[in-house]
């Protein structure tokens, strides 16, 4: 299997949909003629043209509306957000558009859009920049949410969410872009709901998504190494719709839960899940459940700092070891 | 992009630069040097990873903050985007704070936690330095409205990217300041691109972005940006406006970045635009060099006065690094300071229910 970047797999995952289904259409600031802000979309406008990737101006509430209203028609607008922070600007079009039109409209109009781009802190780009909207969002029903932590995962999740008929928001990271992992070449398919045991263990359930996943599976090793602590890690992959089943099975089997997470941990993604296994497993736990998110506060600049905010591997192994 | 060739008129003899004295003259090149240097500096050092994140630098517009912020009186306030270094240094932030705040350091100007796109001074009427793009405008709005609520003669002088004009926020805001009056004076750095995305690309244009401003009866202006005299009497003619009828403007300045939208950039030279285009505004249209040679003439600056200048600018900019560097960092307390008011002042309220839930 060939091994390439996040990016590319997200960038395989956009030229098959485009080559299978004449309704997809790629649209964002910079997405054509310059490749991407993070050249997710390399090469696309130049081999697909421009009726199929098109660049817009800086006028996200307009163009994510015009999104959704060429969606009611059928068009499959996948619309990048350079960073989904920005979506701050369109959250009208997004939440009482794209999230309740078919809802008012008693099911009579589908809005198959997908808005995507990255949803991180980390990079030293200050608070307005650094949003984990993933818990915002998953708040509406009517709209998914779904992260990917790898580019196997990524590209997956993409070519589905660009199927599905709801809207999806899918969340990136721009510190994972430039991860390689192995991707094969014939097309696979990853069902949104579905989450993915990323390593299996018997003495603690680590569940994460997005970046916190790979926090998660260092921590994991480091229990293994030094502490002699078996972790499984859970990557929840799909927000919402949600794998209940999955995080139930695993807390079943390891009886103690460390959620690692980078939102804040006000309703946080974590919070929801931590309510949802005191709700369906309170008898099968040995502990209470532990959360390890990123540090209360709008996201720091100061390059010193920003690195401590979000959860880090001592921070999971810390929490791991008080409810174990 | 493509220049306008306006005939050439003596801006000099304007009423609002005819008063200057051969000091103040010295004064606005210094501001711009200064500005410049210190640019240089912050791209040396982001290049050997002292600073995080993004950097815009501001280097081939510095003539359009210098010669704006010199206008501004005790009422007048000031707000722009992320490229807002020129800005900071010529309302009077000191390099020392701004570097240190690049290298996000406590004694940082926002303490380390802002960085490049989030300078501010409110102490100097200077209200930052914001990320989102456009997201300012409303605020620039908002400064207007509570100077002319406090009875206060001043303006809001508001700038935005040839890229920020199409954000709706925008609009919003030029509606409200017709219909409410508001002394706020938008300003439109039109340097030719957003990001990668030449004017032509990005907006429907008939003569310029500010005539968008008719659609609302407000009066605009657009000029070349190069030359401080000529930025400083179309602005000063704004300023009157909403100084003496509490009415808005919109202007536009044509300037141009001679780096890339950030350093990240690394299309800008012969991707989107051509190399020679860079060339051709560096060697003629520079707006220091160009000053430079207008002081001259005037005899009012020596090369000699002008080396000195320059040197001290450096020297300012190279001890900005020094004092960001020996400078501490900020704790990791501080993390949860600034957050709320009456926390940070342990009032009444601060102290009832709990503000922060880490785990
Ligand atoms: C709402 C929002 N969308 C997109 C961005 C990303 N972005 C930052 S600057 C920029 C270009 C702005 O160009 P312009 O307004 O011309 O200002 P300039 O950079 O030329 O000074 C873009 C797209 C952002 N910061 N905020
Ligand atoms: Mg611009």
């Amino acid at each position: 299997m060939p091994l390439i970047e996040y990016r590319e797999a997200l960038n395989q995952a956009f030229a098959e949909e485009i080559e299978r289904d004449p309704n997809v259409v790629l649209m964002g600031e910079e997405v054509a003629q310059y490749d991407g802000a993070y050249k997710v979309t390399r090469g696309l406008w130049k081999k697909y043209g421009d009726k199929r990737v098109v660049d817009t101006p800086i006028s996200e509430a307009g163009f994510i509306g015009m999104g959704i209203g060429a969606s009611m028609l059928g068009i499959r607008p996948v619309i990048e957000l350079m960073f989904w922070s920005f979506a701050a600007v369109a959250y009208d079009q997004i939440i009482n558009n794209a999230g309740q039109i078919r809802y008012m409209s008693g099911g009579l109009i589908n809005c198959p859009i997908v808005i995507r781009g990255p949803a991180n802190g980390g990079t030293n780009v200050g608070a307005t920049h650094s949003h984990t909207p993933e818990s915002w969002l998953a708040a509406i029903p009517g709209l998914k949410v779904v992260t990917a932590a790898t580019g196997y995962d990524a590209k997956g999740l993409m070519k589905t969410a660009i199927r599905d008929n709801d809207p999806v928001m899918f969340m990136e990271n721009t510190l994972l872009y430039g991860e390689k992992c192995e991707v094969p070449t014939e097309e696979y398919l990853i069902p949104l709901g579905k989450a993915d045991c990323k390593r299996e263990g018997t003495d603690v359930s680590l569940i994460a998504y997005g970046r916190a996943v790979l926090t998660a599976l260092k921590a994991a090793k480091t229990l293994e190494a030094e502490h002699d602590i078996s972790a499984e890690v859970i990557d929840l992959r799909s927000i919402r719709p949600l794998d209940e089943d999955a995080i139930l099975e695993s807390v079943r089997k390891t009886h103690r839960v460390v959620l690692v997470d980078e939102n804040k941990p006000f309703c946080a993604v974590s919070a929801q899940i931590s309510s949802l296994i005191m709700e369906k497993a309170f008898d099968e736990l040995d502990g209470p459940v532990g959360r390890v998110c990123s540090l209360d506060a709008p996201a720091i600049y100061s390059p010193a700092l920003e690195p401590l905010q979000l959860p880090t591997p001592d921070r999971v192994i810390k929490k791991v070891r008080e409810v174990c | 992009m493509t220049k306008s060739v306006a005939p050439r008129v003596d801006f000099a003899k304007a009423p609002i630069n005819a008063k200057l004295t051969s000091e103040d003259k010295r004064t606005l090149l210094r501001e711009m040097l200064r500005i410049r240097r210190f640019e240089q500096a912050s791209l040396k050092m982001y290049q050997q990873g002292k600073v995080g994140g993004f950097l815009h630098l501001y280097i081939g517009q510095e003539s359009v903050a210098v010669g704006a912020v010199s206008l501004m009186g005790e009422h007048d306030h000031i707000i722009t985007a992320y490229r807002d270094h020129g800005h900071a240094l010529a309302v009077g932030m000191s390099m020392d704070e701004c570097m240190a705040e690049l290298y996000g350091k406590a004694t940082g100007c926002s303490k380390g936690k802002g960085g490049s796109m989030h300078f501010f001074a409110p102490d100097k009427n200077y209200w930052g330095g914001h990320g989102i793009v456009a997201g300012q405008t409303p605020l620039g709005l908002g400064l207007a409205y509570g100077i002319k609520y406090k009875g206060l003669t001043g303006a809001a002088l508001c700038f935005l990217g040839d890229g920020a004009v199409n954000q709706g926020c925008f609009y919003e805001s030029l509606n409200m300041a017709a219909l409410f009056e508001l002394p706020v004076v938008y300003v439109i750095e039109n340097n030719g691109y957003s990001m990668g995305t030449s004017l032509e690309r990005s907006s429907a244009l008939d003569k310029c972005l500010a005539q968008r401003a008719e659609a609302f009866k407000i009066d605009w202006d657009q000029a070349s940006g190069e030359d401080v005299y000529q930025v400083r009497e179309v602005t000063q003619k704004a300023i009157d406006r909403a100084h003496k009828e509490s009415k808005p403007t919109v202007l536009e300045f044509d300037t141009y970045r001679y780096y890339g939208h950030s350093v990240a950039d690394a299309n800008h030279k012969g991707g989107y635009r051509p190399e020679e285009e860079i060339e051709i505004f560096k060697k003629q249209h520079d707006p220091i060099q160009c000053f430079k040679a207008r002081l001259l003439d005037e005899q009012v600056l020596t090369e000699e006065q002008y080396g000195i200048i320059d040197t001290e600018a450096r020297a300012e900019a190279a001890a900005s690094i020094k004092f960001a560097e020996v400078s501490p960092q900020p704790t990791e307390e501080s993390i949860f300071e600034d957050v709320y008011f009456e926390v940070d002042r342990q009032t009444e309220a601060g102290r009832t229910g709990k503000h922060f839930f880490n785990d």
